[in-house]
């Protein structure tokens, strides 16, 4: 599977990783007081202020798991980048400008200055932690299998790369260093990404431009040889003879034998090697799909596929107005025109870089097919250009993309680590250590362990399914709160935590069960995978009718709350404080 | 860090009333001392932003929300092809994202505009 030279893809990654680091040290120099490490200071152009969102914004779902979903699942998964950009239609239409105008830094600090109540500040905190870490699990296993594909590295070398260099950057230099950082790594995931396309397709028609929607289950082009690295149970509907070393059913084995249609158990560390033309068989997490199955909506086998569709579109749509990671870079922009005008531009960057993935995974179909069997489906990107462009041209297009991915890694979880971060420091460590820097840093190093911990120990899901479930999890919780604080005055502290509680926890939950019990069958298993269609609507009605259960405790600022976040600032009125929550360790 | 170090707190002050010339005229001091008026003009401006808000993601949602259900209800229109690409690849992977950013960058002109509106009426003598 190693197509791609390792020396140059670890050339091109070191690059990526010093590049990080000398922007980052050089924006240090900038970067004195507590401001300028949490926001910037606020004095960061819209057009560096929106690359850097899109360079945060597009992590390892975007850049790897996109495409690997679109190959083990067909079409219904382009749901997925449509449902991150419109998600950044709605946080601009209905978040960007007034949660500028709060001046509050992160969402506890929304959550307690809009409420006035530390309660709400203690659950919105938990959240920013739970969906922070939720979301940064994905970005080290996918640097994990990164490293692996490109130059086959054990899992836990990415796992710690990323997590080192993060904790090293958002320490050493905050948030004036990451804007320069991400602004940079946007580009260069754009490139990565859409550069090969090209390369790819050519190569694609150079060879006849074999026919990706063909009836037939795909085949294996070549005589292949595939490693499980896990067991496996195997579906095959014809007979073939297969080269194999190692155990099926129990049985060691060790060359050839000739399997019947049937499915077989395949233990981990097998080597099969398929002859040339050979159907590639199906697993239980990836069946085999005919060219109509994959290629056509709504029939890859799933079940209940309907709801998963709108289940999904309803986390995605509102959840990414949630992330934490993404709310904090508003508050960069000098005045709430400026938010929305930044926030367009991103929905812009986005979509352009989302028209590539889709191209990956169908080619990937013909070109690399022995990633459905091994399962491995998110290596597509790294994998097909290697794979595709033959030469000195494809080990260098490999290694832009494996350059690509690890800017991906490290733009989100810097961003993801600054935020969480942000709140421990803030809630947890603040009262405990003399300086808001010191507190910081030890927070950053708390904020990055536990899911480098988590990555190493944890079975992998798939990093565009975790992402979606970190999704949800927003949709549910942040969602509800954002929308009703800014344009329902009504609302109260208490209205507002049981929403959390109701929404956030349950889906939570949900999440909780299938990341441990793993993916299951039928209803069950789809509304345990897909909370958001039930939890997210159960969030906003809890909150709406607790609220309007306990009208005493709507703040009394509530009106001159309102006059804040919605008035443009070039009138003069009576705007009361930022809503900086316990304010104090703020500067 | 100690006290003197720690940078300044930006705080937005009401005008004192030592210079009431300096300080909101007409409007702007109803919204200030939020008298009935003043809760009018502020009411009017967030539903007027709300509802444009949510018109332009009506626009947006609506028909992205119908899809599925059209292929679920007709699969014949979900196996449409343009030459050798089935209909839903091109809607989904190409064609949804100018539609996104033009309505983004429709919400963003009315929505600047709806704020020059009520500037407008808040500084009117």
């Amino acid at each position: 599977m190693t197509t791609t030279d390792p020396a140059l893809a670890i050339g091109a990654i070191v690059a990526t990783v010093l590049a990080a680091v000398v922007i980052g040290a050089f924006g240090n120099r900038v970067s004195r007081t507590t401001g300028d490490f949490y926001v910037a200071s606020r004095a960061v152009s819209p057009g560096l202020n929106a690359s850097a969102i899109g360079g945060e914004y597009l992590s390892a779902a975007s850049f790897l798991g996109v495409a690997g979903l679109v190959l083990a699942y067909g079409v219904d998964m382009l749901w997925y980048p449509v449902g991150y950009t419109v998600g950044y239609l709605l946080l601009l239409v209905l978040v960007a400008a007034p949660l500028r105008r709060s001046g509050a830094f992160t969402l506890p600090d929304f959550a307690q200055g809009r409420l006035g109540s530390p309660r709400v500040r203690a659950g919105a905190t938990t959240l920013v932690v739970v969906i922070g870490w939720l979301y940064l699990i994905p970005q080290m296993q996918g640097a994990g299998l990164t490293l692996r594909a490109v130059v086959g590295a054990p899992t836990w070398v990415g796992v710690l790369t990323v997590g080192v260099v993060v904790l090293l950057a958002v320490a050493g230099g905050g948030m004036r260093s990451i804007t320069l950082v991400q602004a940079f790594q946007y580009w260069l995931k754009l490139v990565a990404i859409t550069l090969p396309v090209f390369f790819v397709v050519a190569a694609w028609r150079a060879d006849g431009g074999p026919e990706v929607l063909a009836e037939a289950p795909p085949q294996f082009g070549e005589r292949t040889t595939v490693v499980m690295r896990d067991d496996a149970v195997l579906t095959l509907d014809d007979p073939v003879t297969v080269q194999v070393d190692g155990t099926v059913d129990e049985t060691a084995q060790s060359g050839a034998v000739r399997f019947t249609a049937g499915s077989y158990a395949v233990q981990a560390g097998t080597e099969l090697v398929f002859p040339a033309g050979a159907t590639v068989p199906g697993t239980e997490t990836i069946p085999s799909l005919s060219g109509g199955e994959w290629g056509f909506p709504l029939s890859n086998g799933q079940s209940e596929p309907l709801y998963r569709v709108y289940s999904l579109m309803i986390a995605l749509f509102f959840g990414t107005m949630g992330l934490p990671h993404v709310l904090v870079r508003f508050y960069t922009n000098p005045d709430g025109r400026a938010a929305r005008r930044t926030a367009l531009a991103v929905l812009g960057l986005v979509g352009l870089f989302y028209l590539a993935p889709p191209v990956y995974g169908a080619l990937g179909r013909i070109y690399t097919p022995e990633l459905l069997l091994t399962g491995r489906t998110d290596a597509v990107v790294l994998t097909l250009p290697g794979a595709l462009v033959g030469g000195a041209g494809g080990q260098l297009l490999g290694a832009v993309v494996a350059a690509g991915a690890f800017a991906a890694f490290l733009s989100t979880s810097s961003g993801l680590t600054v935020s969480v971060a942000g709140v421990l420091s803030q809630d947890v460590i603040g009262h405990r250590t003399a300086s808001p820097l010191r507190a910081f840093r030890l927070a950053t190093v708390l904020a990055v362990t536990v899911p480098v911990l988590l990555a190493l120990a944890g079975e992998s899901l798939g990093v565009a399914n975790m992402v979606g479930l970190a999704f949800a999890v927003a949709a549910s919780s942040f969602c509800p709160l954002l929308l009703l604080g800014i344009w329902w005055p009504r609302l109260t502290a208490t209205g507002a935590l049981a929403g959390l509680a109701a929404g956030g926890g349950l889906a939570t939950v949900a999440v909780l069960i299938t990341i441990l019990v793993g993916p299951t069958d039928g209803w069950a298993g789809a509304l345990l995978a897909q909370p958001a269609a039930w939890s997210m609507p159960l969030a906003f009605v809890v909150m709406v009718v607790v609220s309007l259960l306990t009208p005493r405790e709507i703040p009394t600022g509530v009106r001159r709350i309102m006059v804040r976040l919605h008035t443009p600032e070039s009138l003069e009125l009576d705007r009361g404080a930022n809503l900086t929550g316990r304010g104090g360790r703020w500067p | 860090m100690t006290e003197h170090q720690r940078p300044r707190r930006e705080t937005v002050t009401r005008p004192t009333p030592k210079s009431p010339q300096r300080g909101p005229v007409g409007a702007g001091r109803d919204i200030d001392e939020q008298t009935t008026l003043g809760e009018t003009y502020m009411r009017s401006l967030l539903r007027t932003q709300l509802r444009l808000g949510l018109s332009v993601l009506a626009l947006v949602i609506i028909p992205l929300a119908i899809l599925p259900m059209v292929w679920a209800i007709a699969p014949g229109i979900g196996r449409l092809t343009v030459g050798p690409v089935p209909l839903p690849w091109l809607v989904l992977g190409i064609g949804v994202y100018p539609l996104l950013v033009l309505a983004g960058w429709r919400y963003v002109r009315q929505a600047e505009r709806n704020e020059s509106e009520f500037v407008r009426i808040v500084t009117r003598q």
